[in-house]
């Protein structure tokens, strides 16, 4: 095929690594807040994670045989690197993030055929990899400032980081995460007794966690302004989300699931809306269908918040979503010029 | 009371937003062109049918005067675009997308440029069949793109068409031809638009234009006025890509979808460009044939972008060269828009019917495509389809060459804006992909009536051998039947007789094996004579 003879001769001038690069660009507020209330274990995760995942890509793509530096250009190794890196607690050993990334890169991306071919999120295969062979390193987040007296500093991150017991003890600085708490330590407490007991928790939703939300929010709002993502997935899950956690709040009762603005700023919701479930390789591709893909995985953060087995859902919600795109675009297709209604 | 522009439009979905780029070529006035000395003028059109070519190397031709004549159903006439000798017929490039060279008239131009017109026609008391034959005679096609010869058009539009749409949108970046046209000669535009409801019939007539073009509204609105027709309506509609492409404008103005593998006048619309309405009323009522066109030059390879009205058949660089073409920064030269025209492979290519715009651009203005990477599933291709695909699906299916499910996802409704490609941030050239898909669709199509067409044949060759078979076999029962029939007759008749026949012949073979046989015995007997009383008296029984 002759490129030169092939209309359109213009171009819009985007690239896809100037939209992976926005994206990561719209992590910074959620990125922030995380450090500023969790310490700088997360910057120390991505860093080591963009490394790792720079590498892997480029040992990859030279043992398939393809032009490493043009693939790396496309930005979207680091982008899995930087979303692994968010989720990953700040406490990560650094053997974590190497096995975390490398099932990411490697297994779900290059074996399923690397960029754009990849049926499943690489960043959430990883994550859940993780937290289902190392529940104990997966769930050891560190406490948020304000409900404890001293946020480990840089060194200690580091220590965490090379895997050794910091100076004051790991114990010293980490705790069940607020929705954990949530859900473990209420004992048919009211909502409101339990959040006058416990210092995990924030004004709405988890101490710190609210704040991180609002950061991705941002982010997230920033992305639909500059048109990198679409409205209709992170809609539909926070409405999903909004619209159960309010039929189940039943007024803050002893069987209640907790606010809308818990579920909304609590968690990964924000990151998962507008970061991870947009993930355009692995969701629907048709506008109905976007809005479909969006609540399935609200519906099913809920789900397994409220009645599963995991304090949070989004990386299951995101790949049973990722399951069901196929499916869904196949029966979403929308009416083309000039076919019948 | 002065006539004011509509703005009541149906939104079109998805679309894009390029940069316009129109301003450079509007700066002046529309230029003359300066007569060529030599001019390639192509005698057929690509798809339709050949042309009988009228002139020979040597003739002395007039402006307008026929060259070649197309069939009265579907051919273009062609014509001398300016006076001088015709100094060979030969194959030679022209711009189409194909890159096949046409048969052309080479004329070496007299300089006198003198017309040989046809006579006026005054249309009120013209009848329709006459105004067609006009048109057909002046070799008119639809200067908007496609180039589909206008008296076919209409001759398939008569009495079946209540809408006339006008197209004055021109959507595409740098292309101002039309809009320079408006400009200058609104008010032919609006006669030939007069001619137009005239010959179908129609009841009301559409303008839809951009509102990136005030002035030549204005000039439009001022026509339309001074014309005291009140079944001209302009409809202002909003400046995107590609809400000029036929099927798009028509929803913009009326909310009429025409079906998918239907043409427009199955729904009642017609819809001509401002150029061809100008071009019709040039030639009924001045007997012009079409020998020239406004084309837009413009890019930034050349010094002073502009409007010309050009000869069909001048060789593109001398135009260039009229535009002062900076050679060094000249990067490609592409016919048509940036969106859907052409790129042109050298510049010694004459100006057709259709070449509405030649952009002599930079490599910094439209860069070379960059590298294509892997489809990302972004949607941003989605988004702006204007007739609601899904354009990474079809890239997925025309990759893997899923025929069947490309043609589920409606890939054949596509119309190759090139909205899709101009967006994908992978720069996908993914219109190429959908033609390639189409192509190998119709053939598929093709190849399975054929299919369907031998099977036909062969069932029907079975068919006719069965049917020989059963009507043998029943005359054979007939005749069978028949014999028997007479046979009972003939046995009716003489059956004693028959049968006494054929016993005395038996008795008569009987008779003469006994004989045989006695002699036989006879001469044993006689040997032996001497022996036993016994061996005659065995003898007896054979007797």
């Amino acid at each position: 095929m002759s490129m030169l003879n092939s209309s359109p001769h213009g171009h819009q001038g985007h690239s896809t690594g100037q939209v992976m690069q926005q994206v990561m660009l719209a992590c910074v507020p959620g990125l922030t807040a995380l450090t500023w209330f969790f310490g700088w274990g997360t910057v120390i995760n991505i860093i080591w994670l963009a490394l790792l995942a720079l590498g892997i890509e480029a040992l990859i793509l030279h043992l398939r045989g393809r032009p490493i530096a043009f693939y790396l250009r496309d930005y979207s190794a680091l982008v899995t690197a930087v979303l692994l890196g968010l989720a990953l607690p700040p406490t990560a050993p650094w053997w974590l993030g190497l096995i975390g990334i490398t099932f990411a890169i490697g297994i779900a991306k290059h074996l399923y055929g690397g960029m754009g071919y990849n049926p499943f999120n690489p960043a959430m295969v990883g994550y859940v990899v993780l937290l289902i062979s190392f529940p104990l390193q997966m769930t050891r987040w560190v406490l948020p400032v304000g409900a404890t007296d001293a946020l480990p500093g840089f060194g200690e991150s580091l220590v965490m980081f090379f895997g050794a017991e910091p100076f004051a003890g790991i114990d010293a600085y980490t705790g069940a995460t607020a929705l954990d708490s949530f859900r473990q330590q209420r004992g048919g407490m009211l909502v409101s007794e339990f959040w006058s007991v416990t210092d995990v928790m924030g004004r709405w939703s988890g101490l710190g966690w609210e704040w991180v939300n609002t950061g991705f929010l941002l982010g997230g709002l920033y992305l639909l302004y500059k048109k990198i993502i679409g409205w209709r997935i992170p809609v539909g899950m926070l409405a999903a989300i909004a619209i159960l956690s309010a039929v189940f709040y039943d007024g803050g009762s002893s069987a209640s699931g907790g606010s809308p603005l818990m579920h909304l700023f609590g968690g990964a919701t924000m990151l998962g809306a507008f970061f991870i479930a947009t993930d355009p390789v692995t969701a629907s591709t048709t506008p109905k269908g976007r809005l479909i893909y969006g609540a399935m995985i609200g519906i099913i953060v809920y789900v397994i918040r409220i009645w599963g087995n995991y304090a949070d859902g989004v990386a299951f919600a995101v790949l049973l979503g990722n399951f069901s795109a196929p499916l869904i675009d196949a029966y979403t297709q929308p009416r083309t010029y000039g076919h019948r209604k | 009371m002065s006539i004011q522009a509509s703005h009541s439009f149906y939104p079109l979905p998805g679309g894009i937003h390029p940069s316009e780029n129109k301003a450079q070529s509007l700066q002046g006035p529309i230029r003359q062109a300066e007569l060529p000395a030599r001019l390639i003028i192509p005698l057929t059109q690509p798809g339709f049918a050949q042309a009988h070519v009228q002139v020979q190397p040597g003739d002395k031709v007039y402006k307008g005067q026929l060259l070649a004549s197309g069939n009265p159903v579907t051919g273009l006439n062609a014509h001398a675009s300016t006076s001088g000798t015709v100094v060979e017929i030969t194959e030679h490039a022209v711009p189409n997308m194909s890159g096949l060279p046409e048969l052309c008239a080479v004329i070496a131009s007299d300089g006198q440029d003198e017309w040989q017109k046809l006579p006026p026609l005054d249309p009120a008391e013209t009848d329709v069949d006459t105004l067609i034959t006009r048109i057909h005679d002046c070799g008119i096609s639809g200067l908007g793109g496609a180039g589909f010869p206008s008296h076919t058009k209409l001759r398939g539009a008569l009495s079946k068409v209540h809408t006339l749409v006008i197209n004055a949108a021109e959507c595409e970046p740098f292309i101002t031809a039309d809009h320079a046209l408006m400009r200058e000669h609104a008010d032919e535009i609006i006669k030939g638009i007069w001619l137009l409801l005239q010959i179908t019939g129609a009841g009301k007539c559409l303008i839809g234009i951009e509102d990136n073009k005030p002035d030549a509204r204005d000039a439009m609105l001022k026509a339309i006025e001074d014309a005291f027709d009140d079944r001209l309506s302009l409809v202002e509609v909003p400046t995107k890509y590609p809400s000029g492409a036929e099927k798009q404008l028509i929803w913009l103005l009326t909310g009429t979808e025409v079906p998918s593998g239907k043409i427009t006048i199955q729904s009642g619309i017609m819809c001509q460009n401002v150029g061809t309405a100008r071009a019709i009323a040039r030639a009924v009522l001045h007997g012009e044939a079409l020998v020239s066109r406004i084309t837009t030059f413009t890019g930034a390879a050349l010094e002073h972008p502009c409007n010309m009205e050009v000869l069909i058949g001048t060789p593109v660089a001398e135009l260039l060269a009229q535009c002062d073409l900076d050679e060094s920064r000249l990067s490609r030269v592409i016919s048509g828009g940036p969106l859907m025209g052409f790129h042109l492979p050298h510049a010694d290519l004459p100006i057709v019917k259709i070449t509405n715009c030649i952009i002599a651009t930079t490599e910094s203005e439209l860069p070379t495509p960059a590298p294509q990477q892997a489809c990302i599933r972004c949607g941003f291709c989605t988004d702006v389809c204007p007739v609601n695909l899904l354009p990474q699906q079809l890239f997925w299916f025309s990759r893997s060459k899923e025929l069947e499910k490309a043609e589920q996802h409606n890939i054949m409704d596509c119309i190759e804006c090139g909205a899709c490609a101009y967006v994908c941030p992978s720069h996908i050239p993914l219109v190429q992909y959908y033609r390639a898909t189409k192509a190998e669709l119709r053939e598929a199509k093709e190849k399975e009536l054929k299919a369907e067409y031998s099977k036909k044949r062969f069932d029907f060759h079975q068919q006719r051998m069965e049917e020989q078979k059963r009507q043998d076999e029943q005359r054979r029962a007939e005749r069978a039947a028949l014999a028997k029939k007479r046979k009972q007759e003939a046995a009716a008749g003489g059956e004693q007789a028959g049968g006494e026949q054929a016993g005395g012949e038996q008795k008569e073979a009987k008779d003469a094996i006994k004989a045989a046989l006695e002699r036989v015995n006879a001469k044993k007997a006689a040997r032996a004579a001497k022996a036993s009383q016994q061996e005659q008296n065995d003898t007896e029984p054979g007797s």
